[in-house]
């Protein structure tokens, strides 16, 4: 079915048994958006959670960063073909921040303070698969890679994990988010290879 | 919730994207170690200039690797590949990779980093290294939809001999008014581009120009901040950043 490429392969990688299919390793950390980096002060900064009925539910940087948090190591895996193995980020668990939030929404919108948006269903942020993380690998959180805070959902393809984070957006309907409506899948499972609409 | 938005919507796209098989029609080497490679597709659906594809190699063995390229021509399907010594796909596209052989390849991906001939802002690319490869596809569409949009590039590389498309872009600036082309040889000068460089050479933020920036992770970094410094409104800046 594929096209063989004669001559190619002499220069492969040694196989990675934990990278998803057409990832390749990397080792420094790229970046990708699609404008300038924002630089949100963290007096100014909070974070929203809003349900479908208009309420919110609000924490400054001061209120955040005293909730309980957890250090953890993921791989992260990026639709541009990377993935980085190992990462160690700390973060608030959305199943915290989600604690006294009343919804009957099956799917989130998540917004940043650059205007992105991305799509997610409700599900896949709770029972400890996604955080709003802030600090990486010992550090604080640059704005180059989404700093002072980003979502983190690393199972699916980063461009889920929706940098410069300023909230979540119960929805009882689902809608697509800024890449999604340009062409890439809905739900980005990286292990299913969903890059694109109809992969 | 009190998001203001700076993003615009990208390009709305459907339908799915199959891989298709490419063969290398011919070649040209552009510099050392970046080759532009001209493939044919059938049933190419067409692109918008800074749209990029991906590019799927398989080996004999079944071994697969998958990589993203901006496409570089406005019509028809080019790319120009930039040899990373310690890779394993480019040094085979820049060295190895004959006439006539083929490869897969999907697309085009990315509605954001677009030029289209409509848009009557006059316009500034900002490139760096092999980040020029999207941006000359919107400067070959321009000249083949015609447009009078004014284009100022200025390109940041290493040393001439690093400048990709060197002879076009000598050519098309020549013969035509309405395209300016700048150079920042950060090698020879010894310091990367800065503020005065984008003072000297960029639209100023009075005649609202769109602007597209790509390069390497860093330069996007400094260019864009740069441009949001000097005034420019964020929404007006798209970037595209590698490695």
């Amino acid at each position: 079915m594929s096209t063989l490429t004669p001559g190619f392969g002499g220069l492969r990688r040694k196989q990675q048994p934990d990278l998803p299919p057409g990832q390749y390793l990397a080792h420094d950390f790229p970046v990708l958006s699609a404008g300038p980096t924002p630089r949100v002060r963290t007096e100014r900064w909070e974070f929203v959670i809003t349900t479908e009925t208009g309420e919110e539910k609000k924490w400054t940087w001061g209120e955040f960063t005293a909730l309980p948090y957890e250090d953890v190591t993921v791989d992260i895996h990026c639709v541009t073909k990377w993935s980085k193995l190992h990462t160690g980020w700390r973060g608030v668990p959305i199943d915290t921040l989600m604690e006294d939030v009343e919804t009957a929404a099956d799917y989130v919108m998540a917004h940043s303070y650059d205007g992105y948006t991305t799509n997610l269903p409700l599900e896949d942020l709770l029972d400890g698969q996604a955080w709003v993380a802030y600090r990486y690998e010992g550090e604080a959180l640059e704005a180059e890679h989404g700093g002072p805070a980003r979502l983190l959902v690393p199972h699916l393809y980063l461009w889920k994990s929706a940098k410069w984070i300023h909230g979540l957006r119960m929805m009882l309907e689902d809608e697509p988010g800024f890449w999604e409506e340009a062409g890439y899948h809905n739900y980005g499972d990286p292990w299913r290879e969903q890059r694109y609409q109809g992969d | 919730m009190n998001t203001a938005s700076r993003l615009g919507r990208p390009e709305r796209s459907g339908g799915r994207l199959r891989w298709r098989k490419a063969t290398l029609v011919s070649a040209r080497q552009e510099t050392a170690s970046a080759r532009t490679l001209v493939l044919d597709v059938p049933d190419w659906p067409g692109h918008l200039p800074g749209q990029h594809v991906d590019v799927r190699l398989t080996a004999p063995d079944g071994y697969t690797a998958q990589r993203s390229y901006s496409i570089a021509s406005a019509s028809g399907v080019e790319i120009t590949v930039q040899r990373v010594d310690d890779g394993e796909v480019s040094p085979y596209l820049t060295d190895i990779y004959d006439i006539s052989q083929s490869i897969e390849v999907r697309g085009p991906i990315g509605g954001w980093f677009v030029w289209r001939d409509t848009d009557p802002a006059p316009v500034q690319l900002i490139a760096g290294g092999s980040g020029v490869v999207p941006l000359m596809a919107m400067i070959r569409a321009r000249a083949e939809s015609g447009a009078k949009t004014p284009f100022k590039l200025m390109y940041s590389v290493r040393t001439p001999e690093d400048v990709i498309y060197a002879d076009e872009l000598r050519q098309r600036a020549r013969d035509d008014g309405g395209l300016d082309v700048q150079y920042v040889y950060t090698r020879v000068r010894g310091s990367r581009v800065g503020v005065a460089d984008v003072n000297t050479h960029a639209w100023p933020k009075d005649f609202e120009p769109s602007v597209y920036i790509c390069g390497p992770t860093g330069f996007v970094e400094t260019v864009a901040d740069i441009m949001v410094a000097l005034g420019h409104d964020a929404r007006s800046i798209k970037t595209e950043r590698y490695g």
